[in-house]
């Protein structure tokens, strides 16, 4: 079965992330859009994702619980999980690896955190836009064995992402899938054949502002629609 | 001048690859893009990056550059000296930065 997706969303936690980016506006907007599934990716946090999840179920659209990492090596990935409890295991270790920085709002933005009815719980006020000193191996091997998916993000793009910044993806990694921006930058690295051809690659928005998420465009297909399923695929 | 002159004139440690050190040093580059060292640092470069990902010794071999330094005494990771033992690609710590490293190094006459 097709499903269309979306895996790659911020929330307003994520110091860049839209005001407007709250949990029902994120999964009805994505409704609206006619997609059938997204992932909640905030940077180097989780704690957005199961009020998401919530709303999502309320909105009638799956939504699976993940997290854009900054590695040690200023790369980013999507770390996408099986359930909250893991993306929350995933987050400590993230979190005891950051600078022990506090946010600086007026510079970054603000980090806020909603429950499953856009009411405003808290505010986060680590530093959230940096580097964990988790190394991008070492980052993919922790969400493999909490059974997630390790997924490179925007490998297109000339900045923060694997290519960029590491030359070339580690091919003694078990990664599957990687997600690209534009395809016209992804078919130039498959053309100088920077990247192998038999990974899958899925297109995300990484949407930072409401009308950034993706109409029905990218698609993968699955046995069953379930977050299990997706992530077995991925 | 080889990367054992180069070691020995500026006091520095080499943590693995010691098969490459009798290497040709010539010239210096410094950037921590691979991507960007891989299209324009030349042969027989010493290569000063913060990265310690296992991909920079790719890099080096792919390149055949002289050595690899890292400042700043950042940790290197295990597998990462692994590779450089089995590429002969020296691998140089430094408590000096990356600015530091080049003043030393045009000091020397690399």
């Amino acid at each position: 079965m097709h499903i269309y997706i979306d895996f790659h969303i911020h929330t307003a936690l994520s110091p860049c992330g839209d005001s407007d980016m709250t949990p029902n506006n994120i999964v009805n907007m994505a409704k609206l859009k006619g997609l059938d599934a997204i992932a909640i990716t905030d940077h180097n946090s989780c704690e957005n994702a199961k009020s998401c999840i919530e709303a999502g179920k309320t909105a009638g659209i799956l939504v699976i619980p993940g997290m854009e990492i900054q590695t040690r090596e200023d790369v980013h990935a999507l770390c996408l999980f099986r359930n909250i409890e893991s993306a929350m295991t995933f987050q400590d270790l993230v979190y005891n690896s950051l600078p022990q920085l506090k946010n600086r709002p007026n510079v970054f933005g603000e980090q806020i955190l909603f429950d499953c009815r856009d009411n405003v719980i808290g505010i986060n006020d680590r530093l959230l836009l940096t580097s964990s000193n988790i190394s991008f191996n070492e980052a993919c091997n922790l969400v493999k064995k909490l059974n997630g998916a390790f997924i490179p993000a925007h490998i297109d793009r000339n900045s923060f992402s694997v290519i960029y910044n590491l030359g070339f993806i580690p091919d003694n990694l078990p990664i599957k899938t990687v997600e690209y921006s534009k395809y016209e930058d992804l078919k130039r690295l498959k053309d100088s054949k920077i990247i192998k051809p038999d990974y899958r690659f899925i297109k995300s928005s990484d949407a930072h502002y409401l009308w950034d998420i993706l109409e029905r465009e990218s698609f993968i297909d699955v046995d069953e629609f379930t977050v299990s399923n997706i992530i077995d695929v991925l | 001048m080889k990367v054992s002159d180069l070691v020995e004139k500026l006091n520095l440690k080499v943590v693995s690859g010691f098969g490459g050190i009798e290497k040709e040093v010539k010239g210096v580059y410094t950037c921590d893009l691979l991507s960007w060292v891989m299209s324009h640092a030349v042969k027989g470069n010493a290569w000063i990056t913060v990265q310690v990902h296992p991909n920079i010794i790719a890099v080096a071999s792919l390149l055949e550059l002289s050595c690899i330094i890292i400042p700043e005494d950042i940790e290197i990771e295990d597998v990462t000296l692994e590779k450089s033992n089995q590429e002969a690609i020296p691998v140089i710590k430094s408590s000096m930065n990356s600015y530091e490293l080049c003043l030393k190094l045009s000091q020397i006459g690399v």
